[in-house]
């Protein structure tokens, strides 16, 4: 198998992303298998929460605040300044939140998750720990991708709303726009699916997340300094997925929601 | 009883390099092995594939009828909780303190009370001479105790199967051989199937019941100790005596022309690094007394006896030699022939008058099994 990698380029890289989907079905399956380790999920809940609640935080106002002023500028240009709420909050909620949301938990979370799994397996406790009968998967790894999609769906809601604020001041009171407008378009425009799409983008985010970190730590070059790589590579391969996925998503839900129609 | 492992012609490769082929080894229930073999032959991969920890290309592992290269996953978990496995440097979770590393197969895998887990925790600490340390994280206590540890968390579901990856690294002379006492007295207890990985040739001399050698990507051989103890196979006598001048290079193979500048220098005087000949037959551990007879070793005596006219002369002898009259009578071998070896001399010199009014004769038959050539000792003064 091996020697034919070496002859047909890119066949090493379907490998390894056939290795990773088969991880996140693993996973996946473990999600429901008993029993359910809830120690491990809330320490990793609260761990990985407390590493990305106030990036998030920081990340939030601005990301708010600079979508809120282009598009203010830019509805003011074409005469709509009264749309600009809508416009910003929508942009805010789908897109926005929970990219910023994956950013930060894979950034922060995923990084730490795959530090974590991959000294592990390089000081051999995940062979230990399969050795004495209990599935790595099942115990290390279903809580920290449960933490994790908890964790993103919850900082979406926070960055949906510090974002909203955010741009709402930025406009109401950099840009000059008037408050009654400003939410008078954002609830003629915007709706409730939308909100739930930004929620379910962010569960899913957390679950790619979760798993590429957990794959590479899983899977390390050999070697301390293969740790450290493993861990850059799942932040990077992790970005790389979250911008296709959201693509992806937001294609299907344009399609199957249609807008409302102020 | 401990489980058997039979391996059939199990072959591992990484990429194009191959680690080992073709290997084919039986480990008897309850008896202690020992897996030799000059670092880098695939000592650590060979463990790991007998508990599917890596899958092998070839061939077939089954321990109780179960074959581990092919079996569910299911299987494979349940069958892997027969196993007590020490790894290189004891594998600890290094996010637990001691304790709870040891408590942690009990709390995974039995339902046992927290008080219940925390006497067979403690005395399986105490055991391995770690008691007082349990509140320590893995990060703050030295290799050695680190392997005890491991050792302990091994032995905590009572194995059927032990195996140890080089349990002799990183620990003195002394703590070695209290480990190696330990695991006899553990075999002794509990009956379990142990294979040792090792090139300590201290331990590999003293404790086991069989011995094999990987070398060249193969089984050299596998077999009773006194069989590799006493071969004048060149890998074996090398690795035995820790030589320069034989087939293994530092690289892993020598090349002849490299053999013969060192046969050369040998010739001419320069030392080659080894001490004496340290093959030939030493007697065996025994379980510390007091403790049951090793069950293994009775079933071993049966088993090699039986196919002792395969084996070669040398290691025939050492096994008749080993005996005791009573058995020899009760397998039906003749009284050996008086040879050169030191041992055998002595025995074969006894007349059997004297050693049925031995000291305590009507207790002879349950003193024979733990020590056998004790009480022959003080005699020979007199002989």
């Amino acid at each position: 198998m091996s020697s034919r990698s070496a002859t047909v380029p890119g066949l090493g890289m379907l490998r390894e992303t056939g290795k990773l989907f088969a991880l996140g079905l693993d996973i996946s399956r473990g999600l429901f298998q008993r029993p359910f380790q809830l120690r491990e999920f809330i320490q990793q809940a609260w761990f990985i929460a407390s590493v990305t609640i106030l990036p998030t935080a920081l990340v939030a106002i601005p990301f708010g605040a600079i979508i809120s002023l282009q598009f203010g500028s830019l509805a003011s240009q074409l005469g709509a300044e009264s749309y600009t709420g809508a416009g910003s909050v929508l942009a805010t909620v789908q897109q926005a939140a929970p990219l910023v949301t994956a950013l930060l938990v894979a950034g922060a979370g995923g990084s730490a998750i795959c530090a974590d799994i991959g000294a592990r397996t390089i000081r051999e406790e995940i062979d230990a720990m399969e050795v004495l009968g209990v599935s790595a998967v099942q115990r290390l790894i279903v809580p920290r991708v449960l933490a994790c999609m908890l964790v993103a769906v919850l900082l979406n809601g926070m960055v949906s709303v510090i974002g909203v604020l955010g741009g709402y001041f930025f406009n109401v009171v950099l840009q000059g726009g008037t408050p009654g407008a400003y939410l008078a378009s954002f609830s003629a425009l915007a709706q409730l699916p939308d909100l739930w799409v930004g929620e379910i983008k962010a569960l899913i985010f957390g679950f790619l997340a979760a798993v590429v970190a957990s794959y590479r730590g899983l899977n390390p070059p050999p070697g301390p300094k293969g740790v450290g790589d493993a861990v850059n590579q799942s932040v990077v391969i992790t970005f790389l997925l979250l911008f296709v996925v959201n693509v992806v998503m937001t294609l299907i839900y344009l399609q199957l929601v249609p807008p409302k129609l102020g | 009883m401990g489980a058997e492992v039979v391996i059939e012609g199990l072959t591992k490769s990484f990429g194009k390099q191959a680690i080992w082929r073709d290997v084919t080894l039986n480990l008897p229930p309850g008896e202690v092995s020992v897996m030799l073999g000059p670092s880098g032959t695939g000592k650590s991969v060979f463990l790991k594939s007998m508990i599917g920890l890596l899958k092998p290309d070839k061939g077939k592992c089954e321990i109780n009828g179960t074959d581990i290269v092919r079996c569910s996953e299911r299987k494979l978990y349940e069958t892997r909780k027969l196993f007590g496995v020490l790894f290189q440097d004891g594998a600890l979770f290094g996010s637990m303190n001691l304790y709870d590393n040891v408590a942690f197969p009990l709390r995974e895998h039995t339902k046992k009370s927290e008080t219940e887990v925390r006497k067979i925790v403690l005395e399986k600490l105490e055991l391995t001479g770690l008691s007082g340390a349990e509140d320590k994280l893995p990060g703050e206590i030295s290799g050695g105790m680190r392997k005890r540890a491991g050792l302990a968390r091994a032995l905590v579901l009572d194995p059927e199967i032990i195996l140890c990856d080089e349990p002799d690294s990183g620990l003195d002379p002394v703590r070695t051989a209290y480990l190696s006492q330990l695991l006899i007295d553990l075999n002794a207890q509990i009956d379990a199937t142990i294979l040792i990985v090792t090139h300590n040739i201290n331990l590999a001399r003293t404790v086991p019941d069989n011995i094999g050698m990987l070398f060249r990507k193969e089984l050299v051989m596998f077999g009773p100790r006194e069989v590799l103890l006493t071969s004048d196979e060149p890998v074996v006598e090398q690795f035995l005596n820790g030589r320069r001048l034989g087939p293994i290079g530092m690289s892993e193979e020598k090349d002849s022309a490299q053999m013969a500048l060192e046969q050369e220098q040998a010739d001419a005087g320069h030392h080659d690094g080894s001490t004496e000949d340290l093959r030939g037959i030493v007697p065996q551990l025994q379980p510390t007394p007091g403790l049951p007879e090793r069950q293994g070793a009775i079933r071993r005596k049966d088993r090699v006896v039986q196919v002792l006219h395969t084996l070669p002369e040398p290691a025939r002898e050492g096994i008749i030699a080993s005996l005791t009259p009573e058995e020899r009578r009760h397998y039906g071998i003749p009284e050996p022939a008086v040879t050169a070896g030191g041992r055998t001399q002595v025995q074969g010199n006894l007349p059997a008058g004297d050693v049925a009014d031995l000291p305590g004769s009507p207790a002879w038959p349950s003193a024979e099994q733990s020590a056998p050539t004790q009480p022959l000792r003080p005699r020979r003064g007199g002989a």
